[in-house]
């Protein structure tokens, strides 16, 4: 094998490639504004507060990153991916704010409750929803996509009533710091880095890995092995809800408000994106969660190039669209397939010629 | 060898396909009833409110029919909502902004359809992706693209063709449901023209599914694509003719909703996807396929507009009460239909 | 072409990697017969079924139909179908939910003038169908309502009304009972009296003597011959299924025979599945090999399934070691010591993109549980120590197991089980489908696993291999355990067994 196609070969080529290309065009980008070349790589501190354009990649990045690393698991055990998972936040998002400002208060200065409850319940509630995900796909056998579209639509919409399709502002301090800064570092960032911390810790030192796996390729042989399939199936979905509340919590300090209509709006798309994006089959089986991880950061990097470039967050999902339409193409069967057909012409091709010349 | 089964059943047993469409029946005249004895006084049992409720689910109506044809081969189309949402926005924005006739912006929508069911159907068909997969992309570029051409809410005012047809109104033959109002004068109730369309629509799909060849070999890819395949039908031209379908009867959907809205807004028909699946699963469509017909789905739309009109009528409650209740319905046909799968299974 | 030849087919050869699945098979099939095409696993039936539908591509050979100038060579059941050649499987291809007339005109429906399905006209062609098959079917109503050997029948009735002439009916009767099959017969017979010539894939020799007017009988890819049915009584048929091996290694058994204690580690009573395997009841000793024996179909997998919970038993008792065991799921009868190595490789065995090293350390990973993970570095030990032990050949442990060869995959999931060190291996056919030399080296392992104190549970199709590992033969039929030979097992014994129980 060639240097070029054991590159091309990697899992995580297609992710750092998309990556450097963003960043190419970035610095092509300033250098026709009259920018300094390495404008985007820059980064500085103002007012003990670091800034720059990657920091803000990394900060805007953290929620589809909490995202990805459930969405990895979901895809991997059954094939299918979780939908509700930005309604979740939501719903998630919501919650936390209700509590925290008291049952029908819009907008409040102190706590009604103690700050670590809301936030607990606020999880809580998105791990639930979890739950029902990993019931209707694992105890059910309902297609993943078809059972999450219950909670994608309801989500929301339970959020909404609960907030009495008001915005329910939480104006304290402490609970602004989720979505702000500690110290010099924006803490979604700081949380994202825990958040992978601990599941990368947790495929190392325990055999979630291999189980995921296993059920993900072959339930049939896993389960004769001793898996239980059921089981794994939806541990995964709590696990992705787990996530999904973990960032509506932190989107939700962001704004110190419960914006039900617009928190984790089309997140899941940039979720299933980074998994698609980080190199891992969305039919399954074999993941890695670096490609997972890269990819949502990537995909944010387009995003804020995009936004850079003039394109307003509502046109963004059309370039995002493109992009997943021509990586599952990629994956398909019968695109594999016509390579590969190609590839075997190609060597017939070199071992006709190489016998012609002996 | 070990359990003896009857050749031939002696009655004509009902299937749970049936006992499902019977449910949904009942659950739609139940509910309705329900409406018109809590609502007397706000009206509620009159034949214009019923005729309301097809009126705002005119472009539903459409697009369910096209849902379950989808759906009937195994596949699903999330990407109705947003397509409606773009048309709408397109024809908007062409009749207000670039100032196009809407004689000629018309057919372009049901050509935007067209290239975007051969997209999609390409893709689900022959190149063998997931159709959710597929149209969730699909799903977010429609909504982007309607960004893109405007962000603003562009409400249609000069074209003289959308203002006749959306105020063409059609009075109740023989005066049907007639009634006298407060100042005495004699109401009868009416429909708009696209709710004709919807319903010819409705007739057509029907007609379509049952008689053609097209139809009865969605049927057959759904049931079994294995078997259909060697029974000499063309699977992947049928996943991708089916889509092209969907996405024609999503444009003549489109085409009642901006009749009815007479506006293009990036919000328009968000969520509606939901609200196509979740009328034809408990019109009785099968998830996994081969199962369904068009006058469950029919009834699916008016379970879903009942509810919303329920809600609209109270006045009280909360505007995503009709969301709630229809993600509830749609959970519990699923897993309905989930059990009766099980019950199947282990009978066989 | 003969006068009364439907279809000949000379010379057909065949191979995938590795394995010559056909070598020269000669199939002659005459106008208006009933012809039992027969063979053990592997022997060839199915590959030469295949390479007449255009399933699979032949290499060498030549197919001849009545009607057709010239060779014909299918790249297709559809091409097929339109030269006459129908195929009716045991699951069948029909579309469930459609109705019975559809199913019988689908893709070829009566049309109206306004290019619209004439509904009248196919039902009445649907009714017609059925009377002249003597079928008492309402043509309305859906497909499934049916039982299947109804829609078995109605598949044929669509077969027939294409204008077949060569009938292939594969494996047909598996699922239906005594009366279901005596109708399908009457069918067969009549569509025989019409002119049909049909292939009848079965393993039920009963059914062959009941219908059938010739028999052909295939082993290891090879034709053993072609004979009326007179010629060929039940043992005889056996014996030229069975065969004997061409190995000429000695026996592998210790002077004196298996050292057998007297623990009992297995002792079922009573278990059974309902529609698979009857209630049997089953002893197995610490050190004993019992080999399960019985024609492909008889229940041999289902009863061992149902011991390892793979397939839940659903009546009676499993003692394990004494004590009484209550196995919900695989990894119960596993924490009892149990492991298990399907006969579908590749649908229950392997798992495929997962590395060498990660398939072999499986099973003993589930053991431990998802929180006590095998560090990396035991893992490494363990796998490569499988890998020498069991001369394991892959580019290394990291290696996707989907690209070793068919032998060496076995070799893994062999692997699998015994890192979980089992007092009690199930293996259902560890020797379909791979080379000599590795069938040997699994027999042995087989002896000295016994030898080391532990029992084996020991599935093949074929008898000689059976004698030569097993002290102890438990013979099965129809789904239920109808004896046990021990001592003096001879191949004539086995078979006569098997033939009469």
């Amino acid at each position: 094998m060639t240097f070029v196609k054991k590159v091309t070969k990697n899992q995580l080529f297609l992710p750092l490639f998309s990556m450097v290309l963003v960043m190419l065009v970035n610095i092509i980008y300033d250098v026709a504004n009259g920018n300094a070349i390495f404008n985007f790589f820059t980064i500085s501190i103002n007012n003990g507060i670091l800034y720059g354009r990657l920091i803000d990649i990394l900060n805007r990045g953290s929620e589809a990153a909490i995202l990805a690393l459930g969405m990895t698991l979901v895809v991997s055990a059954s094939a299918g991916t979780d939908i509700s998972v930005g309604s979740v936040m939501s719903l998630a998002g919501g919650v936390c704010c209700v509590l925290l400002a008291g049952f029908g208060n819009v907008n409040v200065n102190e706590y009604a409750i103690p700050l670590w409850l809301g936030v607990l319940a606020g999880i809580l509630v998105a791990c639930l929803c979890g739950a029902f995900n990993g019931f209707l796909v694992a105890g059910l056998k309902i297609q993943p996509m078809v059972a999450t579209l219950i909670l994608f639509s309801a989500g929301r919409a339970i959020g909404l009533l609960l907030c009495n399709s008001n915005i329910v502002y939480v104006n304290v301090e402490s609970f602004k710091f989720f979505g702000g800064y500690c110290w010099i570092f924006p803490t979604p960032i700081l949380i994202t880095v825990l958040c992978i911390a601990v599941t990368a810790l947790v495929l190392k030192f325990t055999a979630l890995g291999t189980y995921v796996q296993a059920v993900g390729i072959n339930k049939e042989a896993a389960r004769i092995s001793g898996y239980k399939s059921a089981a794994i199936i939806f541990i995964c979905y709590v696990v992705c809800g787990l996530f999904a509340g973990i960032a509506g919590i932190t989107a939700t300090s962001r704004i110190y408000s419960a914006d039900t209509n617009n928190i984790g709006l089309n997140l899941e798309m940039d979720a299933i994106l980074a998994v698609a994006l980080g190199g891992n089959s969305l039919g399954g089986g074999k993941f890695r969660l670096s490609g997972s991880i890269i990819g949502a950061y990537t995909i944010q990097a387009i995003t804020t190039t995009l936004y850079a470039l003039g394109v307003s967050s509502a046109q963004a999902p059309v370039f995002k669209a493109v992009i997943v339409i021509l990586i599952v193409t990629i994956q398909s069967p019968a695109v594999k397939a016509y390579f590969a057909k190609r590839a075997a012409v190609k060597n017939a091709m070199m071992t006709a010629g190489r016998e012609a010349q002996a | 060898m070990i359990h003896a089964k009857p050749a031939v059943k002696e009655k004509k047993s009902m299937n749970s396909n049936t006992i499902l469409l019977l449910l949904t029946i009942g659950l739609f005249v139940v509910m309705y009833a329900a409406g018109c004895i809590a609502y007397a006084d706000k009206g509620f049992s009159k034949l214009q409110t019923f005729l309301d409720i097809l009126k705002n689910n005119a472009g539903l109506i459409c697009v369910t029919c096209g849902m379950t044809a989808v759906m009937i081969t195994g596949g699903i189309d999330i990407s109705v909502g947003a397509v409606i949402a773009m048309e709408c926005m397109f024809l908007a924005v062409g009749v207000e902004s670039w100032g196009l006739p809407a004689q000629l912006l018309i057919p372009l929508m049901l050509v935007i359809g067209v290239v975007f069911g051969i997209i999609q159907g390409y893709c689900v068909g022959y190149l063998g992706i997931q159709p959710f997969i597929v149209t969730m992309a699909g799903m977010f570029f429609a909504r982007g693209m309607t960004a893109v051409i405007s962000t603003q809410q562009v409400s249609i005012t000069s074209s003289p063709l959308m203002t006749q047809l959306s105020t063409m109104k059609f009075n109740m033959p023989f005066e049907i449901g007639a009634y006298l109002n407060k100042k005495g004068k004699l109401m009868v109730p009416n429909v708009s023209i696209y709710v004709i369309i919807a319903i010819l629509v409705l007739i057509a799909t029907f007609l379509i599914l049952r008689y053609t060849r097209f139809g009865r070999s969605l049927y057959a890819v759904g049931g079994n694509q294995q078997s259909a395949a060697l029974m000499g039908l063309d699977v992947r031209r049928t996943r991708f003719s089916a889509h092209i379908f969907c996405s024609v009867l999503t444009s003549i959907g489109a085409i009642c909703y901006v009749l009815n809205t007479m506006c293009g807004t990036t919000r328009q028909a968000l969520g509606l996807e939901m609200d196509a699946i979740s009328s034809a699963v408990i019109g009785g469509t099968l998830l996994t396929g081969g199962v369904g017909n068009v006058f469950g789905s029919f009834f699916g739309v008016l379970i879903n507009g009942t509810i919303s009109s329920l809600v609209k009528t109270n006045g009280k409650l909360s505007s995503s009460w009709p969301n709630v209740v229809t993600a509830l319905l749609l959970c519990f046909f699923i897993v309905l239909q989930a059990i009766f799968a099980k019950v199947k299974a282990r009978r066989s | 072409m003969e006068n009364n030849v439907v279809l000949t087919m000379r010379g057909i050869t065949m191979t995938f990697p590795g394995v010559k699945a056909l070598d020269h098979v000669d199939f002659t099939l005459r106008k208006g017969e009933i012809h039992a095409l027969m063979g053990e696993n592997g022997a060839g039936k199915s590959t030469l079924i295949k390479c007449l539908t255009g399933v699979n591509d032949f290499e060498a050979g030549e197919i001849r139909v009545e009607g057709i100038e010239g060779p014909v060579r299918n790249h297709s059941t559809l091409e097929a179908q339109k030269r006459g050649i129908s195929t009716v499987y045991q699951e069948v291809n029909l579309c469930p939910n459609l109705s019975v007339a559809e199913n019988l005109f689908i893709g070829r429906e009566p049309m109206s003038k306004l290019h619209t399905i004439n509904r009248k006209a196919m039902i009445t062609r649907a009714r017609q169908l059925m009377e002249q098959l003597h079928l008492p079917v309402d043509v309305t109503r859906d497909l499934e309502e049916y039982s299947l050997a109804m829609q078995q029948m109605i598949a044929i009735a669509r077969a027939v009304d294409m204008d077949c002439k060569v009938l292939i009916l594969d494996e047909p009767t598996s699922s239906l009972d005594d009366v279901e099959v005596e109708k399908l017969f009457t069918l067969m017979r009549s569509l025989r009296d019409k002119g049909v010539g049909i292939i009848f894939v079965t393993h039920f020799l009963e059914q062959v003597y009941a219908v059938c007017d010739r028999i052909t009988v295939l082993r290891n890819g090879t034709l053993v011959g072609e004979y009326p049915i007179a010629d060929l009584p039940r043992v005889k048929l056996i014996a030229a299924m069975m065969g004997k091996d061409f190995d000429d290694l000695a026996s592998i058994k210790p002077e004196g025979g298996l050292n057998v204690s007297k623990e009992e580690l297995i002792d079922a009573e009573g278990l059974s599945h309902a529609g698979k395997i009857k209630p049997f009841d089953l002893k197995l000793r610490r050190g004993e090999v019992i080999g399960l024996t019985g024609l492909l179909g008889s229940g041999r997998s289902e009863l061992a399934r149902a011991i390892y919970g793979a397939d839940r038993a659903q009546t009676g008792t499993l003692k394990v070691k004494g004590q009484e065991a209550k196995i919900r799921h695989p990894i119960d009868a596993m924490h009892l010591g149990m492991g298990m190595l399907p006969d579908d490789r590749k649908a229950e065995g392997i798992i495929g993109d997962l590395s060498v090293r990660e398939n072999i350390i499986l099973a003993m990973q589930a053991k431990r549980g998802i929180v006590d993970l095998i560090p990396m570095k035991e893992q490494e030990e363990i796998a490569d120590k499988f890998i020498d032990l069991l001369q394991i050949k892959c580019a290394s442990r990291e290696t996707p197991v989907k690209q070793l060869s068919g032998g060496n995959q076995q070799k893994v999931i062999i692997a699998r089980w015994l890192a979980t060190d089992p007092d009690f291996l199930i293996l259902d056919e560890p020797t379909r489908g791979i080379d000599i030399g590795t069938k040997t080296e699994i027999q042995k392992l087989v002896i000295q696993l016994a030898q080391e104190g532990k029992g084996v549970l020991f599935i093949s199709s074929e008898i000689e291999e059976m004698l030569r590992t097993c002290n102890r033969l438990a013979v099965l039929r129809d789904g239920a355990k109808v004896g046990e030979l021990s001592g003096d097992m001879t191949q004539e014994k086995v078979m006569k067994t098997i033939a009469e129980g």
